[in-house]
C-alpha cells in the first residue's frame, strides 16, 4: 500500500489534507451560526471535552505532517479506508483521522507533554465547536492514546482485550453511549449545516465514521483509566490497535443503526432474541447428557449464531472424554463422525474445538474444552474416532497440546527437532544460525 | 520352510507416483507390506500462521495454493465462512458464477486425477486425453479469472470479475463436448478388463471404517454412504440444481474410480443447468465494508470439494485479521486410513491404493 508513494508526496498530501481540514473548518463557521447553536446545545454536557478536542485536532494535523514521514505505512492505509467519501468535508475528516492515528501511536510516547500545551494554546478559538465530529474524534483519539500511554504504557490495554472483564465492558458501554450522543449531535449539526447532503447514504456513513472515532477514543480512554492493573505482556501497540478497532466497529454499528432511525435500532434486539431453530436440539442434547452424566459435567452450552446455529457444548477438562464418548455411543445422539478437531491459543487458555456429525440424525454439534495454557493436556479421542489421530498430532505439533493415550503423538508437520509451537501467540522463531 | 526377512523400503518423497512430496516408509516381507508409515509435512507452509497477520481478502490467494488442482472450492470456503459470520447475502449472478467456477474446477480436478491415476497403472494415453479436456476447462476459467491454476477469483460478498462477453455460450458449448469425451473414456479405459481386475477388490474399507476415519468425498461415497454436502447441507445455490449423488457399495479402488467418473457427469449437469438459469444481469458483489471485520466469535463451515469435505474455521476478535484460521483439509483426513489399507497388501498394489485416495500434498501439509 505504501510502497508507491514517496515521502515527498506523502508530505504534500498530508499538508493538502491539513489545509482542507482548515478550510472545512472555516466554511463550517461561515455557514451559519444556526448549526453551531444546534451543536452546542446537543453537546452541552461535554462542551469542555469538545474544546479540548478541537485543539487537539489542530495539533494532530500539524503533528501528522511530521509524522507522515515516519509512519508512511499507517497513514495511507487509513486513508484508503475512507477514500470513497469524496466530499471535501469528509476528506478533511478522513485526513484528520488518519493523521491522528499515525501520530497517536508514536507521538504519544514522545509528545505526551507537549500535547496539553498545544491544546491550551488553541483553546480559545472555539470556532470548531460545531465542526465537532471530524475534529473531535481525531483529537479524542490522539488524546486517549496519549493518556493510555501515560497511565501505563504496556499491559493495560492488552489485558482488557484478552479477558472481557468488567473494565472492558464498562469501556465499551461508555464508548457506545458517547458514540450515540455524538451521533445525535452530529446528525443535528449536519442537518443544519449541510442541508443538501443530509439525505444520502454517504453522509450517514460519514457521520457514523465520525462517531465511531469518538467512540474509539472514549473507549481507549476508559480502558486506560480502568485498567491500571493490567496483566500479561505482549506488545501494547497491538493491543491498543485492537481496542480501537473494536470500539470503532461497535460504535459504527451503533451509529449506523441510529442514523438509520429509531426503528432499526429497535429491530436489532428483537432479532437477537428470536430463538434459533436449533434451540430444541441443543436442549435435547443437554437434557440427555445431564440425565446420564450428572448436572455439572458441562461448563456451558449455547447456540453459536455465527456458525450456522450449531449447538455448542463446552466441557470441563475432566469430563471432556466422558462427554465425547457419550455423544458417540448414546442411542439418541449417535455422533459417528468426527468432522474436525483443532486447537486455539486464546493467550489466557487453550481451547480444543471438535466438530462432530451424526449421520443417523443429520445433526452437528461442536464440543469445546478449555485447557490450562501452561500445561495443556487432554484425553485423546482416537479410541472413539480414529479420524482424530492426525488432527491431534497437528494440534500437538503447532500448539503444544498433549493428548493423553494417543497411540502415536508426534510432530507431524514440522518434525521432532523443531523448537517451539508456531501457532501459539507468543511464538518466537528459533534459528541456531541467527 | 523358507525363512524371509523383513526389510525397510522408502517410497518418496520424490517418487513420481506419490503426486507430490509424500513419503512412505514401508516394512516389507517379500512383496507383502507389513507396516506402512506415512511421513508428511514437506510442503507445510504455515498458511494458518501467516493468515493471522493478513486481512481476509489477502488470505484468499493462499487458499489457491492449498488444494492447487481445485482452487475455486478453497476460495469459496473462506469467503463462505466470512459471509456466514457477517450475514452477507451474495448477489445471484455472483452465486451462479461461483457455482460455474467451482464445478468447472471439480471437472478439472477429476480429469487430472483420472489421467494420472491411469498413468500410475502404466497407461500413458489417458493422461493426454484427460489433459486435453482439462486444458479447455482451464481456458474457460482463465478467461473468467485471469489465471489457470491459482485463480484468486472469489471475494467476500461475491466474485472479482464478471463473466466476459460470450463466456456463458462457450461454457454451454463445452458441456456436450466433454460429455461425449467422457463416454469415450469408459470405452477405452473403464471397460478394459485388465484395469478392472487390477482395481477390483483392493484397498477395501467398509462404511463403518470410513466414518470412523473421518473420510469424506468420493472415498466415503464409494462405501455406499449417500452423502454430499451440496445436497445434504446445501450452500450457495446448489439446491436449485437437479443432480444425483453418485455412490457405489464395494468400497474398493474400482468403486472410487466409478464414483469420480460419475461425479464428472454430475458436474457437467450442474454446469449445464447453471448456464441455462444464468441471470442476464445483476451485481457480482454484495455491498460489503471496504475493510472486512467479522464480528467477535467463531464459525466453522464445510463444503464439498472434489476431494471431500473442506472446512474453514475462523475465530475472530472483530479485527480485520482472523485471530485463528483453520482449514479442515479433506486430503489430510482421508490419508489417515492409508496405513490400514496397505497392511497385508502386495507392494504392487501400493500405487493403485494411494492413487485412489486422491491426495494433493499442498492440502495434506497445509
Amino acid at each position: 500500500m505504501s510502497g508507491e508513494k514517496d515521502l515527498d508526496q506523502l508530505k504534500k498530501e498530508a499538508a493538502a489534507k491539513a489545509k482542507a481540514a482548515a478550510l472545512a473548518k472555516k466554511q463550517a463557521k461561515e455557514q451559519g451560526d444556526s448549526a453551531k447553536e444546534v451543536t452546542d446545545t446537543a453537546n452541552e454536557e461535554d462542551l469542555a471535552k469538545k474544546k479540548a478536542a478541537a485543539a487537539a485536532k489542530a495539533k494532530a494535523a500539524a503533528l501528522a505532517k511530521k509524522k507522515a514521514q515516519e509512519e508512511a505505512e499507517t497513514a495511507p492505509e487509513a486513508q484508503v479506508e475512507e477514500e470513497d467519501q469524496d466530499l471535501a468535508k469528509k476528506k478533511a475528516a478522513a485526513a484528520a483521522k488518519a493523521k491522528a492515528a499515525a501520530l497517536a501511536k508514536k507521538k504519544a510516547q514522545e509528545e505526551a507533554e507537549s500535547a496539553p500545551e498545544a491544546q491550551a494554546e488553541e483553546e480559545d478559538q472555539d470556532l470548531a465547536k460545531k465542526k465537532a465530529a471530524a475534529a473531535a474524534k481525531a483529537k479524542a483519539a490522539a488524546l486517549a492514546k496519549m493518556k493510555a500511554q501515560k497511565a501505563e504504557s504496556d499491559s493495560e490495554a492488552q489485558g482488557g482485550e484478552e479477558d472481557q472483564d468488567l473494565a472492558k465492558k464498562k469501556a465499551a458501554a461508555a464508548a457506545k453511549a458517547k458514540a450515540a450522543a455524538a451521533a445525535k449531535a452530529k446528525a443535528a449539526a449536519m442537518a443544519k449545516g449541510a442541508g443538501e447532503e443530509t439525505g444520502d447514504d454517504a453522509k450517514a456513513k460519514a457521520a457514523a465514521a465520525a462517531k465511531a472515532k469518538a467512540a474509539a477514543a472514549a473507549k481507549a480512554k476508559a480502558a486506560a483509566l480502568a485498567k491500571a492493573g493490567g496483566d500479561a505482556g505482549g506488545d501494547d501497540e497491538k493491543a491498543k490497535a485492537i481496542a480501537a478497532a473494536k470500539a470503532k466497529a461497535k460504535a459504527a454499528a451503533a451509529a449506523k443503526a441510529k442514523a438509520a432511525g429509531g426503528a432499526k435500532a429497535a429491530d436489532t434486539p428483537a432479532e437477537e432474541s428470536k430463538p434459533s431453530p436449533n434451540q430444541p436440539i441443543l436442549d435435547k442434547y443437554v437434557k440427555v447428557i445431564e440425565e446420564h452424566l450428572g448436572k455439572d459435567v458441562l461448563e456451558d452450552f449455547y447456540i453459536n449464531k455465527l456458525s450456522k446455529d450449531v449447538p455448542t457444548l463446552l466441557a470441563k477438562p475432566s469430563t471432556y472424554f466422558k462427554i465425547a464418548e457419550f455423544l458417540k455411543y448414546n442411542e439418541q445422539l449417535g455422533f459417528d463422525y468426527l468432522s474436525e478437531l483443532h486447537g486455539v491459543d486464546y493467550e489466557t487458555y487453550m481451547e480444543v474445538y471438535v466438530h462432530l456429525y451424526s449421520y443417523k440424525n443429520s445433526q452437528s454439534v461442536a464440543l469445546k474444552v478449555k485447557l490450562d495454557r501452561d500445561n495443556p493436556e487432554i484425553d485423546s479421542l482416537v479410541s472413539l474416532w480414529a479420524g482424530s489421530n492426525w488432527p491431534e498430532c497437528e494440534a500437538y505439533d503447532l500448539l503444544g497440546i498433549k493428548f493423553k493415550n494417543h497411540p502415536n503423538l508426534h510432530r507431524i508437520m514440522l518434525g521432532e527437532e523443531w523448537v517451539g509451537y508456531p501457532l501459539r501467540k507468543d511464538y518466537e522463531p528459533y534459528d541456531v544460525e541467527v | 520352510m523358507l525363512r524371509t526377512e523383513e526389510m525397510l523400503l522408502n517410497v518418496g518423497p520424490q517418487h513420481p507416483s506419490t503426486h507430490g512430496v509424500f513419503r512412505l516408509v514401508l516394512k516389507i516381507d517379500g512383496e507383502i507390506i507389513k507396516e506402512a508409515k506415512p511421513v508428511i509435512g514437506y510442503l507445510h507452509r504455515g498458511t494458518e500462521k501467516l493468515a493471522e497477520d493478513l486481512q481476509y481478502t489477502q488470505i484468499i490467494p493462499y487458499t489457491d495454493r492449498m488444494d492447487y488442482v481445485s482452487a475455486m472450492t478453497n476460495n469459496y470456503v473462506i469467503c463462505h465462512a466470512v459471509e456466514t459470520m457477517m450475514d452477507i447475502k451474495v448477489p445471484e449472478r455472483a452465486e451462479y458464477l461461483r457455482v460455474l467456477a467451482m464445478e468447472l474446477g471439480r471437472y478439472c480436478s477429476h480429469m487430472l486425477w483420472w489421467g494420472t491415476f491411469l498413468l500410475d497403472f502404466g497407461a500413458t494415453t489417458p493422461l493426454l486425453y484427460a489433459f486435453r479436456e482439462r486444458e479447455m476447462a482451464l481456458n474457460l476459467l482463465n478467461e473468467l479469472s485471469g489465471a489457470r491454476i491459482t485463480f484468486n477469483y472469489m471475494r467476500v460478498g461475491g466474485v472479482k470479475w464478471d463473466a466476459p462477453e460470450g463466456w456463458i455460450e462457450k461454457v454451454k458449448e463445452f458441456v456436450p463436448y466433454a460429455r461425449e469425451q467422457l463416454k469415450g473414456y469408459s470405452e477405452f479405459a473403464s471397460g478394459n478388463e485388465i484395469f478392472q481386475s487390477r482395481m477390483k477388490g483392493i484397498g477395501k474399507f467398509s462404511k463403518e471404517d470410513a466414518l470412523n476415519y473421518s473420510i469424506s468425498g468420493p472415498s466415503l461415497r464409494s462405501t455406499g454412504v449417500k452423502w454430499d454436502l451440496r445436497k445434504n447441507e446445501p450452500y450457495s445455490i446448489y439446491d436449485r440444481f437437479d443432480f444425483d449423488i453418485v455412490t457405489q457399495e464395494a468400497g474398493d479402488v474400482w468403486s472410487r474410480y466409478l464414483v469420480r467418473l460419475g461425479e464428472v457427469e454430475q458436474s457437467l449437469r450442474i454446469i449445464e443447468q447453471a448456464c441455462e438459469q444464468f441471470p442476464s444481469e445483476g451485481d457480482i458483489m454484495a455491498k460489503v465494508p471496504k475493510i472486512i471485520k467479522p464480528p467477535k466469535g467463531e464459525a466453522f463451515v464445510r463444503i464439498e470439494s472434489p476431494r471431500g469435505e473442506i472446512g474453514c474455521y475462523i475465530a475472530s476478535e472483530g479485527k480485520k485479521e482472523p485471530y485463528r484460521l483453520k482449514f479442515r483439509r479433506p486430503s489430510f483426513y482421508n490419508l489417515q486410513i492409508l496405513p490400514k489399507l496397505l497392511e497385508g497388501e502386495s507392494i504392487s498394489n501400493l500405487i493403485a491404493i494411494l492413487g485412489a485416495v486422491d491426495i494433493i500434498l499442498g492440502e495434506v501439509d497445509g
